[in-house]
């Protein structure tokens, strides 16, 4: 690391660092410079960066597509600085489909949101995994639709209140939460199916160990790679960030429990 | 029509669903996303078919889990570059509406084959013509077109697949084969174009992974500030115009011709028949039959409007080219109309004792 160094924090801004400091940490090239547009406090940034520096560092942004949904990551191709498809709401796995048909040797994700992955595109869903594609699905559930508003996402939990259950999920009427991880377990096309979080260091790190291995996995195409960010959506859950931290905890995790669901054998 | 591309010479009797699915592999087509919809199955079946067992043909074809899927896997895929094709039927083409607009949108070649049965709903699996409004008058949601190519025989079903490829790449736009169960079902001799003689074009805009060479590329339809949104909007615009110059028809006996018929597809193939008949009984009538219904060829309809008593439009429908034939005509001339629908087929009788009614009643009118 020849590049001279500058501290960045306010009091001792543009104060060169020693030259014989070596840079271990920094903002991965796979991202662009454009600035998030997320709400304070929201997940989406940190498994953002988290799937970038993944890619940066096993050295496949030349080698890797992603497919953006429809929702508050809509524009996720405007960070990700790696040739982006975005998709009709619910299509991404299929878009993903067609990407990594024609182009089998390549790296393909999809990023999808509850709504999107577990409501309009269910059969999608179900259907890439029953394939085995070999892609990996990065599904953040927040258990809301945050873009449009804070409506009732299928993830929703009983007696959460939104904008269109404003008296409290009833399961009575609209059904239950979908644990859709879990159903996609049974299928045999399914080869890593896990469950992390982004709001502690510990769930960062384990998140970026889960996504490397299903980096790992899609070269050596044994089906899809399926992981699953429990996340928060401050502002769609009415919350500050560190309320939402609370309600993931005492909320979330016992209807979403974490860790691995689907390992491969051996 | 133009069709420079070398005929393999070896005649063939097919389907038309079959000719169509021989000329992709012919076209070399990377990939085929498709759901089985009646009447034009058997263009998955032949593909599933025939693909495995000529070895020397890499080309992906995938049973989707519907024509949503479908028609997402060929954005997909499109999107990457890769030259693609989809086909359906009627109902399945109206669930492939939204995956249509996006890719319009996003500008991406691609080629997706309709075999129109009739409806609405679910309707019949017999031909009709139902789909026009649909095919060449959007589909989807905002302002965009399909080139519509509508093919009249096997031959055609065959043809259209190259002259569909090359009309998408070079305007990086969804093509459109409008044909029907008729088409699709019947068999006829059919020479089919050589391998290899469509050459692939290079996609410098497709996401294939960014190298370090370039920007990375994004394929997306979402342009939230509404100046860009509009600015795209007239981006294509000012595409469709341009696609205006690829106009494409076919005229028989117009020369001399004082009444002239006007049909697209198989309603074209009737008429021939209904020309020869009214022939024979000394009645001067052509036929018109535009090749693109998108574009449409107004202009020539206009000009042979200065030499015709009246136009009578023939469609397996309750009427829908028949708009484009008067907005062509201006009102200089009568356009009339017949057509039957939900799998009926006019015969070329039917034309001519509809043709001569309004021959009398208009001369009525005239004395």
């Amino acid at each position: 690391m020849n590049e001279k160094l500058y501290l960045e924090d306010e009091e001792n801004l543009g104060t060169q660092v020693d030259e014989n400091y070596e840079q271990v940490y920094c903002r991965p090239d796979t991202l662009t410079d454009i600035p998030f547009h997320y709400c304070p406090g929201c997940g989406h940034s940190v498994v953002h960066r988290v799937l970038m520096e993944v890619i940066a560092e096993l050295g496949i942004q030349e080698e890797t597509i992603g497919i953006a949904p429809v929702g508050c990551s809509v524009f996720a191709y405007n960070y990700m600085n790696i040739d982006m498809q975005e998709a009709a709401h619910g299509r991404a796995s299929a878009v993903a489909t067609g990407v990594k048909r024609v182009l089998p040797d390549k790296y393909v994700f999809s990023y999808q949101g509850d709504g999107d992955l577990a409501a309009i595109g269910t059969a999608e869903t179900i259907h890439t995994v029953n394939r085995g594609e070999n892609i990996l699905m990065l599904f953040i559930n927040n258990g809301i639709y945050g873009m449009t508003g804070g409506q009732m996402a299928p993830t929703s939990l009983i007696g959460q209140v939104t904008s269109t259950s404003p008296y409290g999920r009833d399961a009575a009427q609209v059904g239950s939460p979908i644990k859709i991880a879990d159903m996609l377990c049974l299928l045999p096309g399914a080869y890593y199916v896990t469950r992390q979080i982004v709001h502690n260091p510990g769930g960062v790190r384990k998140l970026k160990k889960a996504l490397i291995k299903a980096f790992e996995y899609q070269k050596q195409k044994k089906g899809t790679c399926f992981v699953e960010v429990v996340s928060n959506c401050p502002s769609g859950w009415k919350m500050t960030p560190v309320e939402t931290i609370k309600y993931i905890e005492e909320q979330m995790l016992p209807m979403y429990p974490l860790g691995d669901l689907k390992v491969p054998k051996n | 029509m133009e069709n420079k591309e070398k005929k393999s010479g070896e005649a063939r009797l097919m389907k038309g669903n079959e000719a169509l699915a021989e000329a992709a592999i012919r076209a070399d087509i990377d990939a085929y996303f498709g759901y089985p919809i009646t009447p034009q199955s058997e263009v998955i079946e032949y593909l599933t078919r025939e693909v495995p067992i000529r070895k020397e043909i890499k080309t992906v074809v995938l049973q989707a889990e519907s024509e949503v899927a479908s028609i997402n896997m060929v954005y997909g895929a499109a999107g990457a570059g890769a030259r693609v094709m989809t086909s359906s039927s009627s109902p399945g083409i109206s669930l492939m509406q939204e995956g249509l607009s996006y890719i319009a949108s996003a500008q991406l070649p691609c080629l997706v084959a309709n075999v129109v049965r009739g409806g609405p709903g679910l309707g019949t699996i017999q031909p009709s013509q139902g789909d026009y409004f649909q095919a060449t008058k959007g589909g989807g949601h905002g302002d965009y077109h399909l080139i519509v190519l509508a093919p009249a025989s096997v031959q055609e079903m065959a043809d259209f697949v190259f002259d569909g490829f090359k009309l998408a790449e070079k305007y990086r736009n969804p093509v459109m084969i409008l044909s029907d169960g008729a088409l699709g079902q019947m068999m006829e001799k059919v020479i089919l174009p050589e391998e290899g003689s469509l050459p692939k074009t290079s996609a410098p805009w497709a996401t294939t992974g960014k190298t370090k060479n370039r920007e990375h590329n994004v394929i997306t339809s979402l342009f939230i500030q509404p100046e860009e949104m509009e600015q795209v909007n007239l981006r294509l615009q000012e595409k469709y115009e341009a696609i205006q110059s690829e106009v494409r028809y076919e005229e028989i006996q117009t020369e001399d011709a004082e009444i002239l018929l006007v049909a697209f597809g198989l309603s074209s193939r009737i008429c021939q028949k209904t020309v020869d008949l009214a022939r024979e009984k000394g009645i001067k009538v052509g036929l018109f039959r535009p090749i693109t219904v998108y574009p449409y060829p107004y202009a020539r309809l206009k000009e042979l409007s200065n030499q015709v008593e009246f136009m009578l439009t023939v469609e397996m429908n309750a009427g829908q080219m028949v708009e484009d034939v008067r907005l062509a005509v201006e009102g200089k001339v009568p356009v009339h109309f017949i057509g039957r629908m939900g799998g009926m087929i006019l015969s070329p009788e039917d034309i001519l004792h509809k043709l001569e009614s309004v021959h009398e009643s208009q001369n009525t009118v005239n004395v």
